[in-house]
């Protein structure tokens, strides 16, 4: 090959340089999100389940969301009845009165330092209120 | 190994309908974890057609038309950005030449050619509106009243120019800085989105009566119109009502009652 050394030293390095993130991080568990699930409102709570299971919510929640608002807005059916038997109202300030906590800003809130950590980027929030925002 | 045609379709058919057997079988599965059910809220008010008549007698100083005006304002997170360019309407004020403009005499007496009209979404029968919206964002419920949907608004502004009213507004900048006091209860709109009078269906599902009805103080009589029971209903059949633009076909829903009291 014509000179050979060179390539095969240059790739090395280029192997070398790509994979430096990898072998730099290796071992290290990255940070995950804060979610804080103690919001006073919870601790309140006698029997600590979501609207639906946690497991199930946490794998569907989102298309439980858009069922909702389908079903809330399209439909004019406010009301959920889950998979218990027990009827919820849907709205997302339902959600919130559990889940959002006065104490954070809305960055730290549950649903939003999760959404950062996984890089999605719901709108829901640009017209949708967190209780804070609304009584400032 | 070669194939036959004869046994290629078998295989290809055997295939195909395992393959549809397994997708039946996953979506079985999918739909059991959705035993859930949506529900119509029981206190709610319901209602065939649902109608308002604007009885104007009862409108009498300008107070009374900004207390209508401010409560369903306040409710819906409609904000105030101060010019008429980009202002957001749900409930206004309108002199009768302009509400009326085909029901216009030349010697009109003057007291009623300067009268401001409470203005609102008609919520026609026939919504024009409803035709032009291209992502089904406006739609008719089936008791009358015509919603949007603000989540699939995409803000082209074909139901604007389809509008014979000017009941729908649209939001050219950002309308939370523009609210005085955000009700969490009620979305905000956001840059870009079209809004307009929804005749309180947040509040009817609760059983509550239109913001602007309870504060009218009589003004505004609200009901079913397919009811003959109704106050609207008995208004409408036994007095003199007129609607905006009635030549258009569209059927407003709204009746101005003008004949009561002193204004005529």
């Amino acid at each position: 090959m014509y000179k050979g050394g060179k390539i095969i030293a240059s790739l090395v390095i280029f192997v070398a340089l790509l994979s430096l993130p990898f072998f730099y991080n290796r071992g290290k568990a990255n940070k995950g999100p804060e979610i804080n699930l103690n919001t006073p409102a919870i601790l309140q709570l006698a029997d600590k389940q979501c609207v639906e299971p946690t497991e199930w919510m946490r794998a569907n929640h989102m298309q439980l969301l858009l069922r909702w608002r389908d079903e809330a807005v399209r439909m004019g059916k406010t009301e959920y009845i889950n998979s218990q038997g027990k009827s919820f109202k849907i709205s997302l300030q339902t959600c919130l009165n559990c889940h959002s906590d006065p104490a954070l800003n809305t960055s730290d809130q549950f649903c939003v330092s999760c959404h950062n950590y996984t890089a999605v980027k719901p709108n829901c929030w640009s017209c949708h209120t967190w209780p804070q925002e609304a009584a400032k | 190994m070669s194939l036959n045609r004869r046994r290629f379709f078998r295989k290809a058919g055997m295939i195909t309908a395992l393959g549809l057997g397994g997708t039946f079988g996953i979506t079985g599965l999918l739909r059991k974890v959705e035993a859930s059910e949506y529900e119509t809220p029981q206190q709610g008010l319901v209602a065939k057609r649902w109608a308002m008549v604007v009885d104007m007698s009862k409108f009498k100083t300008q107070e009374d038309y900004n207390r209508v005006i401010e409560a369903c304002h306040s409710v819906h997170n409609v904000p105030s950005l101060g010019n008429p360019k980009d202002e957001i309407k749900w409930i206004w004020n309108e002199d009768y030449e302009h509400a009326f403009p085909s029901q216009n005499n030349r010697y009109m007496k003057e007291s009623v050619k300067n009268y401001p009209f409470i203005i609102l979404c008609n919520h026609c029968e026939n919504p024009p509106c409803v035709k032009a919206c291209p992502t089904e964002a406006t739609f008719q419920r089936p008791d009358g009243i015509v919603d949007m949907d603000f989540h699939r608004c995409i803000g082209c502004r074909f139901c604007m120019a389809a509008c014979p009213y000017g009941a729908r507004s649209f939001n050219f900048r950002d309308p939370r800085p523009f609210i005085k006091e955000i009700n969490p209860d009620f979305p905000t709109r956001t840059l870009g989105v079209v809004e307009k009078c929804n005749f309180c269906v947040e509040r009817l599902e609760k059983g509550l009566m239109p913001a602007c009805v309870e504060e009218s103080k009589g003004g505004l009589i609200f009901g079913d119109l397919d009811d003959p029971k109704s106050e609207v209903r008995k208004i409408v059949s036994s007095q003199y009502t007129i609607r905006r633009k009635p030549e258009l076909g569209t059927q407003p829903s709204v009746y101005y009652l003008v004949g009561g009291g002193d204004l005529v």
